[in-house]
Parts: C-alpha cells; structure tokens; sequence
C-alpha cells in the first residue's frame, strides 16, 4: 500500500505552480485522514496491521482502482462515465461467453478488451461528435451494456478458466503475497499519472474543463481529446473485467453491479472537481487507499455493510463542502458573512456527525 | 488567505486528534477486546460478552446471510442464536448490505482476517466465492454453506432446506390448486444469477410438464431482485400484461410479500393469487385477505439452527465433514453428510389460514 503512495510521489505537481490552489493542499488532509484511519484502526483490532491481511484486502480494490484512473481524466474535463461497471460486465461476459464456447482464454480476454474499445468509442463517438451530454449518454450506455452482458451470459455462470489465467486476479508475488493486480494498477497510474501531470495531452484536459470554448479557439480538437479519454475508460473498465473475472475464477453477468458510484466517489473524494478542471493523480489514489482502509478497517470491527456505506457517503459531502467553505473564506477574508457562516457551519456539524458516527458505528451492530 | 486555510486545518486536526482520542478510549472500556473482537452480540452488554466467549474456549462462528434487512435471514439467525446459546458458543451475524458477491468476498476476507472459528454462509454466487472459500478452508476455518450454496470445491458441507425438487414440486402443486388447474402462471424470482431461484425454476418447469399440470401456462419469469419496490412494480407489470393470469409464484420473501402487496392495491384478491415462498408473520395478513391463500417454506431458524450445529461439529473436530459422517444436531436430532457433500434439512411446509397461527417467525 505504501509502495502505491512512494512510487505516486513522484507524479505530484510542484505546489508552486499554482500556489493558491487550495486542491493542492487537499492530498495533504486525505494523507492525514489516512495516518487518522490506520491509527484508530490499529487500536481496534488487533488484526488490522497484518501485512497479510492488507494483501488479501487489496485486491478487493484493484478493479475500482483501474477503473477510477481515466475516471479522473474523464471528470477533470467535466464530463462523467457511468457506464464504467457496466462495461466491465459485458467485457467479463463475453470472456465468459467465448471461454465457454472453447476459445482459448487469451483470445477470449483479447476480444474482451477489445470489446471495451469499441463500447468507450461508442461513448466517445456519441459525446465528441454528435454532441450530447456524457451524463445521458452514458446512463444509456449503463444499462445498454449491462444489458448485452446478461444477452451473453443470460443466468448461467462461466466457470472452469485456466489456473494460468485466474492467477492475473488471485495470483501473489512473493512472501508478503502483494497481490499481482496491484503490480498491474501501480503500472497503470504512474503511466495515467504522468500522461495528466507531465504530458502537453494531460494539460488539455485541466484547460478543456476549465474553458472547452477557449481551447477549441486555440486549434485543439477537443473532440479528439475526449474521443481518446472516453476510449481509454472502456479500455480500462475491460481490463478491469477480465481481472475481475480472474479473481472470481468465474463470471456472472451481475458482476461488478454499482461499481460505478464507487469510481466516481473515490475520484471525487480523491479532491477532482466535478465540474472539471482540476484535481491530481495522487489525491485520487490516496482517496482509494482511504476509502479502502476504512472499509478494511470497518470490516475487521465487524461494522454492518450498510453502516460503511453511510459513513463513506458522509466522508463523501464532507469533502465537497470543505473545499466550498474554504474557498468562500479564502475570497472573502476576514469578513465574515452570512452565507459563509452557515456553510461553515454545516460542514462542522457535518464534520462532527461524521465522527460520532463513524465511532458510533462500530459498535458491533447485532441482531437481538 | 492562507491564514484562513491554515485556520481550518487546525480545526480540523483537532477534531481528528479528538476522535483518535474517542477512538483510543474505546477499546480500554471493553476488558481485552483484543481476544475476542467478535464477541459483543448486544449494545446492551458489550462488556461482559467477550470475557464469557473467552472462558467457552473460542467458538466464534459467524452466520453470513446474502444481505442484510431480509426477515427470511434475519430468522435464520435466531435459529443460530438457539443454537449457539445451547453449545455455549458466540455466533455473530454479519452481512453486505445489498445482495452482491464483490461485497460478501470483501466482507469475507475480513472475517477471514479475524481469525474466526468458522463461517456459517449463503452465497450470493456460487462460483465467484469459491476462491475465498478457499483461502478461508487453507486458514483452518471450516466453510459450512446454507440457504445458498458455494460449489463444493468452496465449502465443507453444504445445508439443503429441502430437495430443489420437491420446493419446485410444492410450489406448482399450490399453484395448480389456487388456479383451479388451469390457466396462465407467471413467476417473480430474485435476482437473474441466484442460484437457488433459479434450480427451484428449473425444477418447477420440469414438474409443468406433468399431465396433470398441462392446463397450467407459465407465461413469464420476472426479477425483482429481492427489492420490494422492483418486486411489487414487476408483480403490477404482469397483471397489466396478462390480463387473465391466475397466479404469481414468488418463490422468495421478498417478492412474495411485494406480489401479494401488488395483487391488492390492484384490486384483483380472488382474481390473481400469490402463492410461492414466504414467512408466516410477513404473509399472515394476505392469507387472511386472501391475495396469498397458500404458501410453503421450511422452517428458516431450523436451517440457521442445524447450519451453526455443523459448523461447531466440524471445528470441534467431532466430524471431519466427510460424506458418511454422522452427528446430533441438538432439538432437530441426527444428521448424516450425503455423498454430495449436503445435509438436508427436511421437507417443507405448506402454511394456509388453518395453521398459520401456530407459527411465529
């Protein structure tokens, strides 16, 4: 897990840049919630700081992980996917689909990446060109996809694929087990990371969602950007499939059902703004490893399914309405006015909720 | 500017150093929470529990349903509770909140990671559990299985509620008496991949084809996903597409209920009937108005009650769990493992207005 954070370090853009850019600081708060999470947790269980443990609890989050990468590109433009867990599925299924059918599971796993391709260019195509909005576009493409992965699958399962291929999603590399989709996730967001911070196509993202009309006067062709990010989404969410259907050493076409929310969440936890133009590669990440300890952590105290999600959710508000407060404040200075008291306000006692609660929470909630 | 931010990071370390400061007081109250973090079954009394699991010798089983707020599971853990209050052991209920594998294998591998005693578990699917099975198994903690299978490379034992046949036998043969021998059937299932539904379908088609069931027309299969609202909007959905339908089999809690709901906010009592898989307390009003005459279910406690039996016979080291082997199952007596690797529980039983007050679950 640390390995994730070091090697992402590096891809941190340099504070002086844009120096009064509070979301630069905001990988320092989710660092500190991290350091907050491992302590309280560790106090709690016994169990919590057991590298083997973590190991296995990792691989729970890879897919999301692969997934939120061109999530993150996709939402600094200020356009969204929702049909990331779908795509996912109907990739998945048709792995499954062709595996049972006795293609070899390489080719079937090729066909399902491309097949991913093909579904983001199908976003891409309906977005850039024809011009409509990504959240219909992809809310059509949401159940559209899900629905050819049950067409593939119906309500059988696939099973039975090669112990060389399942061990891509249960296969570990040495004694501390660190789990092989992690080494394919770390490989992907530094390669994500330094295309958003360190290339001339990750500035076109920041300016296409800060001012899409400036950027096309400035000869950019946006469309192609966001043909390109919407491609990689589909890619991306492929590849998660076939990890996933690898780790589950089978398929259904239900898989991955509401993934989506959890993509978006961490992204937008991870200190992206939803409407597009800023945002960093490392606090996305750090934002998955929080929402991943947590519920690790949540889990090992036993605390009720239901009761991690409301905490998750409440994490969630916090951090949109942290960042509002603080940037009203910071415009207005010292004068202190209405509107700005009241959010105020409401983030404290939003704040507080969220910590009475998240301890409230782990009392073990039992039936009777 | 700066100064305002600076402001608001102080006040919020402070708030966090608080909370870690909550968090530390927490675990001193609670005399060695370290030994048994599972054991604390009520709000009520989460001090005195862990010493008296510590003193019964471990026994930490934990009853794993599909999801949770399902009164069919929540049940089965009374029964578990029963049982484990019998063996002196502590069983603790835990489940995802929405019916989905992902979440069960993450709520799983924490269980796992806990070093519990054993898992008491219905799947949410059979196949995608059968590598945390595993690793739960390669752990040294015994996987029994209820209500829903993980195919048996996953497990040790599995615990039938009853033959799939003789539940999709049940279920067409109360259909057949409420339509009076024929007409037009429909049913309303969970989801699409439930494995359990979708036996008990294949096993209700497969009776459909007896002579004496050929005035009967199954006309539709439906999902509404254990949601009661999709469920009761998929129940409204068939009376509207199929005028003439006699009967909806529901053969899950969920729908059933939902169906019956639907059958009357549609006005059609007498018309249409709900029958299929329910619990006498959350069907005893449309049995009495009649939108549910008849429906059947084994007894749901006795499932979670024989599942933790198992479970501690296997972790105690009485059985091995191997086909063949035989041990006491408290109130419900003697069970042997069949050669599949299954306990079956017994028959079901069919609930109508003559009986269902006798019953209270």
């Amino acid at each position: 897990m640390t390995t994730i954070h070091e090697e992402n370090n590096k891809l941190t853009p340099q504070p002086k840049r844009r120096s009064l850019d509070f979301f630069l600081r905001w990988e320092w708060l989710l660092v500190a919630l991290i350091i907050v999470v491992i302590l309280v947790n560790s106090q709690l269980s016994p169990y919590f700081l057991n590298l083997r443990n973590m190991m296995r609890a990792t691989s729970d989050y890879m897919e999301m992980g692969l997934m939120m990468l061109p999530m993150v590109f996709i939402i600094i433009t200020g356009n969204i996917d929702l049909s990331v867990a779908s795509t996912l599925a109907m990739c998945a299924s048709l792995l499954g689909y062709l595996h049972i059918q006795g293609v070899n599971i390489w080719i079937a796993a090729l066909a399902a990446l491309l097949l991913g391709v093909l579904g983001g260019a199908l976003n891409g195509y309906l977005i850039a060109r024809v011009k409509l909005p990504a959240l219909v576009v992809t809310l059509g493409t949401y159940a559209f996809y899900r629905g050819i992965a049950y067409g593939l699958l119906g309500d059988q399962a696939a099973t039975g694929y090669p112990p060389a291929f399942t061990f891509l999603g249960q296969g570990t590399l040495g004694a501390i087990r660190f789990p092989l989709s992690a080494v394919l996730f770390i490989i992907c967001a530094i390669i994500f990371g330094l295309v958003l911070h360190k290339f001339t196509f990750g500035r076109y993202l920041y300016a296409i969602g800060n001012s899409e009309e400036a950027v096309r006067y400035s000869g950019v062709s946006v469309a192609r950007v966001k043909m390109i990010i919407f491609i990689l989404s589909g890619f991306m969410s492929a590849l998660a499939g076939v990890v996933i259907a690898a780790r589950f050493g089978s398929t259904r076409p239900d898989v991955g059902t509401g993934l989506e929310l959890s993509v978006i969440t961490a992204t937008v936890l991870g200190g992206i703004n939803i409407f597009g133009g800023s945002g960093t590669m490392i606090g996305a990440i750090l934002a998955l490893l929080l929402i991943g300890l947590m519920r690790f952590g949540m889990g090992l105290v036993n605390v009720q399914g239901q009761v991690q999600s409301i905490a998750i959710g409440l994490l969630l508000i916090f951090s949109i309405l942290l960042p509002n407060a603080a940037r009203q404040l910071s415009r207005r200075g010292l004068q202190i006015q209405r509107g700005t008291a009241v959010s105020a306000l409401v983030m404290l006692a939003l704040g507080g909720f969220f910590i009475w609660f998240f301890f409230w929470s782990r009392i073990p909630v039992l039936n009777q | 500017m700066k100064k305002h931010l600076l402001f608001l990071f102080v006040a919020l370390a402070l708030l966090t150093v608080l909370a870690a400061c909550g968090g530390a007081a927490t675990p001193t109250a609670v005399p060695e929470p370290t030994e048994a973090p599972l054991a604390e079954p009520t709000e009520a009394a989460p001090v005195e529990e862990p010493t008296e699991a510590a003193a019964a010798g471990g026994g930490n089983y934990v009853l794993v349903p599909k999801n949770l707020g399902n009164p069919y599971f929540d049940t089965a853990n009374t029964g578990a509770q029963e049982a484990a209050q019998e063996l002196g052991v502590t069983v603790t209920y835990q489940g995802s909140s929405v019916a989905d594998a992902t979440e069960q294998i993450q709520l799983l591998n924490s269980l796992i990671a806990q070093n519990v005693d054993g898992l008491a578990i219905s799947a949410n699917d059979a196949d995608a559990l059968v590598p945390t099975g595993k690793e739960a198994m390669d752990a040294g903690i015994p996987v029994v299985t209820w209500d829903s299978a993980i195919a048996p490379d996953g497990r040790d034992v599995h615990i039938n509620q009853a033959e799939s046949q003789g539940i999709g036998a049940v279920q067409i043969q109360m259909a057949s008496d409420l339509a009076g021998g024929e007409g037009q059937i429909a049913i309303l299932s969970a989801t699409s991949t439930a494995p359990n539904q979708n036996e008990w379908i294949g096993y209700m088609e497969e009776e459909l084809k007896k002579p004496e069931y050929s005035g009967l027309e199954l006309v539709a299969t439906v999902y509404g996903d254990d949601e009661d609202e999709k469920s009761y909007n998929e129940a409204m959905g068939l009376m509207q597409t199929y005028p003439d339908l006699k009967v909806i089999i529901a053969p899950t809690t969920v729908g059933i209920a939902a169906s019956a709901r639907a059958v009357q906010d549609a006005d059609k009592v007498g018309q249409v009937f709900v029958t299929g898989l329910g619990t006498p307390n959350q069907m005893r009003e449309y049995v009495k108005s009649g939108a549910a005459p008849q429906f059947a279910l084994w007894n749901p406690a006795d499932l979670g009650y024989l599942a933790i039996y198992t479970l501690n016979a296997i972790a105690t080291g009485e059985i091995a769990g191997e086909p063949g082997d035989t041990f006491e199952a408290g109130k419900l007596g003697s069970y042997t493992i069949a050669d599949d690797g299954t306990i079956l529980l017994g028959p079901p039983t069919v609930f109508s207005a003559d009986n269902i007050d006798d019953f209270d679950f």
